[in-house]
């Protein structure tokens, strides 16, 4: 059976089809996200694909004022580290949030985003957080 | 303090930090070279040095890679072996555990060992995008997460867990400009107040401008040999007694803890052990402060005090000149400067002047063992060292 290979691309490839995939290590379960060729903790190379819930908690979170230059049309940005139910963690950019609004515990949702930078590499789905409705 | 010597260092050089307009990198860092030069007139360095390590983190500041060679060249050493080592802002931190790699296994018996960095011909939005280079691409800086972010994810995550302030963090920013203050070399020479800090924009809530390092250009060195030479060329040598080098995650979102640096610690314990040393026994350290909340990390993770416990710990004045630990004598990366490949030997630099009576206003009075911690990235490598005056 042919099956996506366990990498970066691939998991931002999964994104543009709306969904969040991690991979599942067959030899001693460690679920990886992002996927790797290689288990970092046994070395086992067969691994599957697992769905991931795309809610999460807010653990740390900060405003960014001072920008790279192709995110600076999006000062001031609020990023922050999530962990998704799965006891996964991934950061990203929270979108539609005032600072006053954020709290460190607080629930967030994958937005799948949409692939920013046509032409160049690396062609990637760039997701986002927002705070999940009620 | 009884561990036996790894390697003795004979001498140290540091070019003046600060705004070098019209100098490359090469050309700073022949400044410090001949300083060391200078400073041990028995050396023969084109006969007795037989390797070189640096440290540079980016091609992207000067369009130039290869430096080993290039700098190996400026040195007036051309022939051996030069090595660039990169591991983001320790990069001469992993050059001297590089060294000491060299001198003990036998291969070279005297190696020099620096690091040099021009930024200050840059951008702030470029310099912004060059650093944020050390940090996981696909992850972080694929969504806006620059540097101060991650010490801001750490630092947000922090003040939550243990109740630390901005305003702890902004003394940390104080006393090392009044550290800076007292250092002729230091890219900032001039005090600041906390209310300074705490009323200077943010660059990535809950860092501030005066809590970032500076953009600096700088260049550092010093100069290894096995403890049993030393005597051949200096009256003064300084040893080594513990290295510890370790890795993390570069991604920091990967890590059980943000609000520690387990590289730190990892590289701390060996250090320690290897020097059979604890940290009551440090008479004074140089920490890496790229931001003022990361030097209250360090004293953490470096068993200076207890876990949660940084920001009491700089209030406390323990870590100012006088105190029981002073921490960053030379203003740290925050006044001194921050060349980013150059921090690492520069560290070590200041350790080797303090513990061989050489540094004027900021002497530590009966220093006699030093520690110094380099941390690459947001904590993805980091280097610590134990010194011991001998003399």
């Amino acid at each position: 059976m042919s099956q996506e290979p366990f990498t970066i691309e691939q998991f931002y490839k999964f994104l543009t089809q709306q969904k969040l995939m991690a991979g599942k290590c067959q030899k001693c379960g460690k679920l990886h996200l992002p996927p790797r060729p290689m288990c970092d903790n046994c070395y086992g190379t067969d691994f599957q694909w697992v769905q991931v819930s795309g809610k999460g908690r807010l653990l740390t979170y900060t405003i960014i004022n001072v920008a790279p230059q192709q995110f600076q049309t999006l000062t001031p940005y609020a990023v922050g580290i999530i962990e998704l139910g799965e006891g996964l963690k991934i950061p990203g950019i929270i979108q539609g949030a005032a600072q006053e609004q954020l709290r460190i515990g607080m629930e967030l949702t994958l937005d799948f985003g949409s692939c920013s930078t046509a032409g160049q590499w690396p062609q990637w789905q760039r997701y986002c957080f927002k705070v999940t409705k009620p | 303090m009884n561990g036996k010597p790894l390697v003795s260092i004979i001498s140290a050089g540091m070019s003046k930090f600060g705004k070098r307009e019209g100098l490359l990198a090469r050309e700073i860092f022949s400044e410090a070279v001949k300083e060391a030069f200078d400073r041990c007139p028995k050396l023969e360095p084109k006969n007795d040095i037989k390797a070189m390590f640096i440290g540079h983190m980016g091609e992207a500041y000067e369009h130039q890679g290869h430096t080993g060679a290039s700098n190996a060249d400026w040195a007036g050493l051309i022939g051996i072996p030069a090595t660039r080592t990169e591991a983001a802002c320790a990069s001469s931190g992993a050059a001297l555990r590089s060294g000491i790699y060299a001198v003990m296994s036998g291969l070279a018996d005297v190696v020099l060992v620096g690091g040099a960095e021009k930024m200050t011909h840059r951008s702030t939005a470029e310099v912004t995008e060059f650093l944020a280079m050390a940090s996981d691409y696909p992850f972080e800086q694929w969504h806006g997460i620059t540097f101060p972010g991650l010490f801001a994810l750490m630092a947000t995550a922090h003040m939550n867990k243990y109740g630390t302030t901005e305003k702890q963090m902004a003394l940390a920013a104080v006393k090392n400009h009044y550290h800076g203050s007292l250092n002729p070399k230091a890219h900032l020479q001039k005090e600041i107040t906390a209310e300074t800090v705490l009323t200077s924009r943010y660059v990535a809530w809950p860092l501030k401008l005066y809590d970032c390092s500076l953009i600096t250009d700088g260049a550092s060195c010093i100069i290894l040999t096995k403890p049993e030479l030393a005597s051949k060329y200096t009256d003064a040598p300084v040893s080594i007694i513990g290295s510890g080098q370790a890795s993390d995650t570069i991604g920091l979102y990967e890590r059980k803890s943000f609000t520690s640096l387990q590289a730190t610690r990892l590289a701390a314990k060996t250090a320690y052990e290897m020097a059979n040393t604890k940290p009551a026994d440090i008479n004074l350290a140089e920490v890496h402060d790229c931001f003022t909340f990361a030097e209250l990390m360090a004293y953490e993770d470096l068993g200076f005090c207890n876990e949660g416990e940084g920001g009491k710990l700089v209030e406390s004045g323990e870590t100012r000149l006088g105190g029981k630990i002073p921490v960053n004598t030379s203003g740290g990366l925050k006044a001194k400067g921050h060349p980013v490949g150059a921090t690492g030997t520069a560290q070590a630099y200041e350790i080797y002047l303090q513990l061989t009576g050489q540094a004027g206003k900021r002497q530590v009075k009966d220093a006699k063992v030093g520690l110094t911690h380099n941390v690459g990235g947001s904590g993805a490598t980091a280097a610590v060292h134990i010194y011991r005056r001998e003399q």
